[in-house]
């Protein structure tokens, strides 16, 4: 809870008047006629009232005066001067609130294009709009939301009908967007129901109406918010370059309120909520509907949640080729999404409700009810709707509970409301009755029906059961159709048709009765005959205990009737039968095919390799006949006879094992991958957004991966920050990260970052490799300007400091997240991979660093470095290749297959490299490809997936290779691991068998069954009547480098397509 | 040989872009041999220590006991070397796109969704720099197959030692190759992209299931009217896409729909049963879900790429290495590609040894890639195996070839020409092995 801000007193006066909605002494507006003060004051009496979520009176009464409560107790007396309305059988709810919505506020509108960086579009490298604003339109913070909010009864009333009557409201757009204002649903002007103004400040991961490039990725967005959060913090000493800068400001100007970030799903929680930990800020989380399926870390954020109630939609799986596309995830995801909000509860988690998402909000009680169906208790659907929003937003002083001194906003219901039956009959907010449904239930009963016809008196008995359902007879039943809104009735009815049967089948009175001949036998009576046109029609009005109307009958002529009210319907309880728990599946570690059931977790263990072929990757080269053996998570032992008495022991005979494969350019495991609204992004880092749910970790486990280096994409020259990871399938994203690394950035030369596969040209400087060099030589140039003014800085400061002087007189730098990165290069904390292909821009590449002083620590791609070992091998670069990649592009027409041999004669540690998800999985099939083309030996081309990239990321130290100490990742091969008809058998990370190719087969046949049993329930779904939607092929996402066009299969997309939208 | 080397060190000097003196073979004239062999057939069958004997161009005779005269022919001893035939690229690009992204060099998509008249031979450029790349890993042959959003072409089979378009030419248009409609609801990733997670599915606004099949209708009804116009005696007007399907109906063509779930494969056999086409499957990533079906109906299949993903996510991780052992059981007449954009088709024998590792013998994932591929494009009797009265198409390797560890191909035949198997790779290789002193310069 962070400390409200105190209102201005103008305000808190119109607060005050706002409760008084019926008063119009003391106000602004002119009355254009005469003065009619009244009050609102009403006492609730006899009701069940259910204070909040803990504590309930019986018998009690509710009185409330000028829009607010004045008193709640059991067994009070209506005071002198109030209109007593009786609740007797009826409940008293506080009204719910709804801290996400939009209500009253703009829909944003896109202007046409635009979106995430595109290599085939025109980027719009500045902002559009016009004012005093900063840089990036898609910080908004400048938006205050009750400065455009407006009643708009059309949108408030259907909230008021399922229970709400106040919500945060705010302007969905942008990813900072301003703040949001606490209004009641009253239909009033809107100074009345403004309850706070400035309640909250809002953040998303996505750019909205915003057309800028940058930020075009989710690191990029974190990275903005990043910056803007430093910036911010910079423009209070009021640093004159800058100017009047609106949106800093504001953004200064709202941060004491809560803090909102609408993050709509599991990893996007925790990488909002590592962003409110950088900076002091505990967001409160809008989530998606997959939060489920990480409960632990959801809990790990300490947040208080806003979980929306929307549910995905069951699909029409019947046709099994269609059913094929429909993934296993989705469909698990289809049965487990509406445990959400239950599973929130089990973990202790705070957490509200939202009609947010929702396709429409008459889904809100199906949906709670099932999220209670599956879980959720009821006293916390109370507290989840009421008292936590009311308190997160500082506002339960005034909403949330009914209390006196509170806003008289509350709900009356025919009974506990959360029951199936249970019907909203009134919500009062802000002292103004809204009626939902009519309460019938004192009219419900007998009826004796007189119909006065030109043939003389008819005499009826009517049913009348609800406002649409009555039965009506007289000897026998007729067909008849009710409908009473509590004032008017309309009734018609006619005689009960008899059913024909077939000829022969042997009705005992077969045939028709004329149509008004009287009434038909019972027996061939059914309820749900259609009236025939020529049925007779009444309509009246209910006065009271009698009903009076006019009508016509069959034959046309006018007639009156009058219906007098015999006995009250019997009131039966609510017998709906509790429904048992559903029947539901796991959740998995990932949330993906082949992913472990908690209990099933895989566990690090002694495991022992006997006789086996060993690739040492050593001094001791290939050793026959030999053991590794594995323990606390690394190599224990490596030789002949070893032995230990709480190993598992793995026969290797025939066998070969080797160190883990290290692929040195990845693109997997990542929400994002490519930063390009701007040439140079050192600021974005992958490790920002990595993705645990990518299947392709599970398959490159399949081909002997342990390691991979997540690359930021070519799209710019200087690129993002790169994440090293081990293939832990089923961890999470920071457990996947290799631990003590020396960071890396990507940097990128050539066609990708001059863009020249733009249809429509470039706008985006660099446009040529002499540009390029440029981008470069004028990064680091500013990079060491500023290292020079932190290093001022810092000294005076120290001095200062030392001479017990005070520093205030400083003015601190201004922290640039992009020079950060650069620094540290230049202070050799970070090293760099670089995109690069022909020899003209590597020797540029070099040049530049060897001017600014820093080293190229490896070329990426680098498919023209058999042109310039020589000079790599002076500047002290790595390399890491492909095999035998070629003319997919022009800059690599003079590409062959012989580079990675050259540059491994030439000296140069030589790593090959996949950039792709399915060739990864057969990387050690590239390496041997250098035996076929150049003639290195088997074990020095082994070594190119495995020591040498473990070289070049400065970790070899710990994996690439087979040795005591070092982490046991290793891979047990069923044949001599450059051979095509090798298959990794284990594949071992940390000690832990993370694949292993006998549970692989059991693994799919789990898989297989699940998505049997999902099939068959979507289909019993169908069946029941349910809707559903066509079935929905599961597409994925797949990020590259753009830089190639292997084709992965008719349901990837690659991600840089998707953002043409 | 003397003549070959020469050229090589001539090379070396001259540049790397000198690929342009790699000379095209002159037509075998006489006897050629080649003994001491492990001869790998093509048909499934191995000859250990077998002897090839070849007369002008064709294979006269194969086995353990051939007898080489003495006199005027020449002798190839390939002593612990394995011959295969000429392997066969059975779709490719090839000659048509010079560089992926390079708008200019490209010659493989004709605009417009009708395009039986277009012919991808003539525009086969037999001084693309990737044709030796290829020779270099054993495939002698090639199907050059043109692009298209539905009726893209005819497709012609090269060989790949050739002066020009019309010396290549091996099989001309024995392919018209139609691209079938995704038949599958797009992709809906929701506006104002870069959220994640959230909405879920939604249904989508049109229906391509449904236009699909109109276009497939649309197709049917041009054959319909193609058949009735090819019965004619006497046109009134010259229609040319009418003509250009004239050998689907003699079954001189085949059909090659590109398709690759069940339910493309499904209405692709339409084609079969209500015209009796002569049809091939490309693509194919599902065809092991109705491989009896395809069996039933003589349907092949050509896997494009098996160095691919599995489809779904929820596949078995090494289904499309599986894909083609399913094939095989089910008795399916089927190829296997190598459709890589990058490495750009050279792989071919690699993509058939993944086959092998994952159920099929290795003699079968070679006819994958040579006698099978001979038969779907309808050129059985001509070359795909090492048999006598074919061409003599063959490929002499130190290893193993379906496997890169051993692969290294040293000779190649075609039509009984003994190639140059120099490539610009290679030649580049020369050069700056030279640059680094890294082998001593070949006298010259």
């Amino acid at each position: 809870m962070r400390k409200t801000r105190l209102l201005p007193k103008l305000v808190l006066a119109l607060m005050s008047f706002a409760a008084a909605t019926q008063s119009r002494a003391q106000v602004t507006f002119p009355e254009n006629g005469v003065a009619d003060p009244r009050h609102g004051h009403y006492a609730f009496t006899n009701a069940t009232v259910v204070k909040d979520g803990s504590t309930t009176l019986t018998n009690a009464t509710v009185v409330i005066k000028d829009g607010r409560i004045v008193s709640v107790g059991a067994n009070l007396k209506a005071p002198a001067g109030a209109v007593e309305i009786d609740c007797k059988g009826k409940y008293i709810y506080p009204s719910f609130i709804d801290m996400y919505a939009d209500y009253g506020t703009p829909v944003p509108q896109r202007a046409a294009g635009g979106g995430g960086f595109n290599f085939a579009q025109q980027p719009q490298l500045e902002t559009a709009v016009k004012g005093p604003y900063g840089w990036n339109q898609a910080i908004k913070s400048d938006v205050d939301a009750y400065k455009v909010f407006a009643v708009d009864d059309s949108k408030a009333r259907p909230l008021r009908e399922i229970g709400f009557g106040a919500v945060l409201s705010h302007v969905k757009d942008g990813i900072a967007r301003g703040t949001g204002v606490v209004v009641s649903l009253a239909n009033e002007k809107e100074n009345l129901v403004v309850i706070k103004e400035k309640a909250s400040a809002h953040y998303s991961f996505n750019k909205g109406t915003s057309a800028q490039s940058y930020p075009g990725s989710m690191m990029g967005m974190i990275a903005l918010l990043r910056q803007t959060y430093l910036d911010a913090q910079w423009y209070k000493s009021k640093p004159a370059a800058e100017g009047f800068n609106l949106s800093l400001q504001a953004w200064n100007d709202s941060q004491g309120l809560p803090q909102i970030f609408e993050a709509n799903d599991k990893w996007n929680d925790l990488r909002a909520d590592r962003i409110g930990d950088e900076f002091g800020v505990q967001y409160i989380l809008k989530a998606g509907q997959n939060e489920y399926q990480r409960v632990k870390e959801m809990k790990s954020t300490n947040a208080s949640f806003i979980l929306p109630l929307n549910y995905p939609q069951a699909q029409d799986v019947e046709d099994p080729n269609e059913a094929r596309f429909v993934s296993l995830n989705d469909m698990k995801h289809w049965e487990l999404a509406p445990t959400l909000a239950a599973s929130f509860e089990k973990a202790g988690i705070p957490f509200c409700l939202t009609t947010a998402d929702l396709r429409s909000v008459n889904q809100f009680w199906t949906n709670l009810r099932k999220a209670m169906e599956y879980g959720l208790s009821e006293n916390k659907a109370m507290e989840a709707l009421t008292k936590t929003p009311a308190t997160l937003l500082g506002v339960y002083d005034k909403v949330g509970s009914i209390d006196a001194g509170k806003l008289a906003n509350f709900l009356i219901t025919s009974g506990p409301i959360f029951n199936e039956k249970t019907i909203i009959l009134q919500n009062w907010v802000q002292g103004i009755k809204y009626t939902v449904k009519e309460d019938l239930s004192d009219k419900l009963g007998t009826y004796n029906l007189v119909v006065n016809t030109p043939a003389g008196t008819e005499n009826y008995t009517l049913d009348v059961k609800s406002g649409s359902s009555a039965t009506m007879f007289a000897k026998d039943t007729l067909n008849s159709k009710l409908t009473f809104d509590g004032k008017i009735v309309k009734l018609n009815y006619a005689p009960m048709v008899r059913r024909q049967r077939p000829a022969g089948a042997g009705a005992p009175d077969g045939g028709q009765r004329p149509a008004g001949g009287g009434f038909p036998g019972r027996g061939a009576a059914t309820a749900d005959q259609a009236l025939p046109a020529t049925a007779t029609r009444l309509t009246g009005i209910s006065n009271g205990t009698e009903w009076n109307g006019t009508g016509t009958d069959s034959l046309g002529n006018s007639l009156t009737w009058t219906a007098s009210f015999v006995k009250a319907a019997e009131v039966k309880p609510d017998t709906a039968k509790k429904k048992d728990a559903p029947v539901i599946g796991k959740v998995t570690y990932p949330f993906e095919p082949f992913g472990w059931e908690e209990a099933d977790a895989p566990k690090q263990e002694t495991i022992l390799i006997k006789n086996a072929t060993v690739w040492t990757n050593e001094s001791e080269g290939v050793l026959q006949n030999s053991d590794v053996l594995i323990k606390n998570g690394k190599i224990a032992g490596v030789g002949k006879n070893l032995s230990d008495p709480a190993a598992r022991v793995i026969d290797g005979t025939g066998k070969h094992v080797t160190a883990g494969i290290i692929d040195e350019h990845s693109h997997i495991a990542a929400a994002s991958i490519n930063e390009g609204g701007q040439s140079v992004t050192s600021e974005v880092r992958i490790a920002d957004n990595l993705n645990p749910d990518d299947i392709n970790i599970y398959r490159q486990l399949s081909g002997g991966v342990t390691t991979s280096h997540i690359l930021h994409g070519s799209a710019n020259v200087i690129g993002g920050q790169t994440q090293l990871i081990k293939l832990r399938w089923g961890q999470n994203d920071d457990d996947l990260k290799f631990k003590n690394w020396t960071g890396q950035i990507k940097f990128a030369l050539g066609e990708n970052v001059k863009r020249s596969a733009a249809p429509l040209g470039n706008n985006r400087y660099p446009d040529t490799r002499m540009g390029v060099e440029q981008v470069l030589t004028d990064a680091f140039t500013r990079a060491k300007d500023y290292q020079q003014v932190w290093k001022e800085y810092n000294t005076a400061k120290e001095k200062l400091l030392k001479e017990k002087k005070s520093t205030t007189s400083l003015i601190m730098p201004r922290r640039d997240l992009e020079l950060d990165a650069l620094v540290e290069i230049l202070e050799k904390k970070r090293f760099i991979t670089c995109h690069s292909y022909v020899q003209s821009e590597i020797n540029s590449a070099m040049e530049v660093a060897n001017r600014m002083g820093y080293t190229v620590n490896t070329f990426t791609h680098i498919l023209e470095g058999y042109k310039v070992a020589d000079k790599m091998l002076k500047h002290g670069s790595f390399a890491s290749t492909f095999s035998d990649w070629w003319a997919y592009k022009m800059e690599v027409e003079d590409a062959i297959p012989y580079n990675a041999a050259i540059m491994q004669k030439v000296g140069l540690t030589v790593a090959i490299n996949s950039d792709d998800a399915e060739m990864a999985r057969r990387l050690n099939q590239e390496a041997a490809k250098i035996v076929k083309y150049g003639g290195v030996t088997e074990e020095e081309a082994l070594k190119m997936v495995t020591l040498n990239p473990a070289k070049m990321l400065h970790v070899d130290d710990k994996v690439g290779s087979l040795k005591t100490g070092k982490d046991g990742d290793v891979v047990l091969w069923s044949d001599n691991p450059l051979s095509i008809y090798a298959k990794p058998l284990y594949t071992i990370v940390d000690g832990t068998i993370y694949f292993d190719r006998q549970k692989d087969e059991q693994l799919q046949k789990l898989v297989d069954a699940e998505r049997l049993r999902l099939v068959r329930k979507m289909n019993g779904e169908k069946r029941s009547g349910a809707p559903v939607i066509p079935a929905q092929p599961s597409y994925q996402i797949m990020h590259t480098c753009m830089d190639h066009g292997h084709s992965h299969g008719l349901l990837v997309v690659d991600a840089d397509d998707i953002n043409n939208d | 040989m003397k003549k070959i080397l020469l050229a090589i060190s001539v090379f070396c000097f001259l540049g790397a872009t000198a690929q342009e003196t790699v000379l095209p073979a002159k037509p075998q004239k006489g006897l050629i041999f080649i003994k001491n062999a492990t001869i790998h057939v093509g048909n499934g069958k191995v000859i250990e220590n077998g002897t090839i004997k070849i007369k002008d161009g064709k294979i006269e005779e194969v086995g353990a006991n051939v007898a080489i005269p003495a006199g005027d022919v020449q002798v190839f001893d390939v002593k612990g070397k394995h011959v295969y035939p000429g392997l066969i690229l059975p779709t490719s690009n090839l000659g048509l796109v010079g560089i992926n992204s390079v708008r200019a060099t490209q010659d493989v998509r004709e605009i417009g969704d009708m395009n039986p008249n277009v012919r991808s031979l003539v525009a086969y450029n037999t001084d693309s720099k990737v044709i030796n790349t290829l020779r270099s890993n054993g495939i002698l042959l090639a199907n050059v197959v043109p692009e298209g959003s539905f009726v893209a072409g005819t497709s012609s089979v090269v060989q790949l030692d050739a002066w020009n378009w019309q010396d290549a030419a091996y099989k001309s248009d024995a392919g018209l190759h139609v691209y079938m409609p995704t038949l599958m609801p797009r992709p809906n990733f929701g506006r104002f992209g870069g959220g994640g997670g959230g909405g879920g599915p939604q249904a989508p606004a049109a229906d391509p299931v449904k236009e699909g099949l109109e276009k497939i209708e649309g197709l049917k009804t041009f054959f319909k009217q193609a058949k009735a116009y090819l019965g004619e005696t006497k046109h009134e007007e010259t229609n040319l896409k009418f003509e250009a399907v004239k050998g689907l109906f003699d079954k001189k063509q085949k059909l090659y729909v590109h398709a690759n779930t069940a339910k493309q494969i499904l209405v692709a056999l339409d084609f079969v049963k209500e015209f009796g086409f002569d049809m091939v499957i490309v693509g194919g990533s599902d065809s092991w879900q109705l491989a009896d079906l395809l069996k039933k109906n003589n349907v092949s299949v050509i896997l494009q790429q098996p160095h691919s993903l599995p489809t779904g996510e929820d596949d078995d991780v090494d289904q499309p290495y599986k894909t083609a052992a399913a094939l095989q059981k089910a008795g399916v007449l089927f190829a296997i590609s190598d459709d890589d954009a990058q490495t750009r088709g050279r792989n071919l024998a690699f993509n058939a040894g993944t086959a092998a590792a994952f159920g099929l013998s290795k003699e079968d994932a070679l006819a994958a890639i040579s006698l099978n591929a001979a038969k779907i494009m309808g050129m059985g009797d001509q070359t795909g195996s090492i048999e006598v009265g074919k061409d003599a198409n063959i490929v002499v390797s130190e290893g193993d070839i379906l496997d890169m560890r051993t692969s290294n191909v040293t000779d190649a035949f075609i039509q009984g020409r003994k190639i140059d198997l120099t490539d610009k790779h290679k030649l580049l290789n020369e050069r700056y092995e030279q640059k680094y002193d890294l082998k001593k310069p070949k006298p010259f």
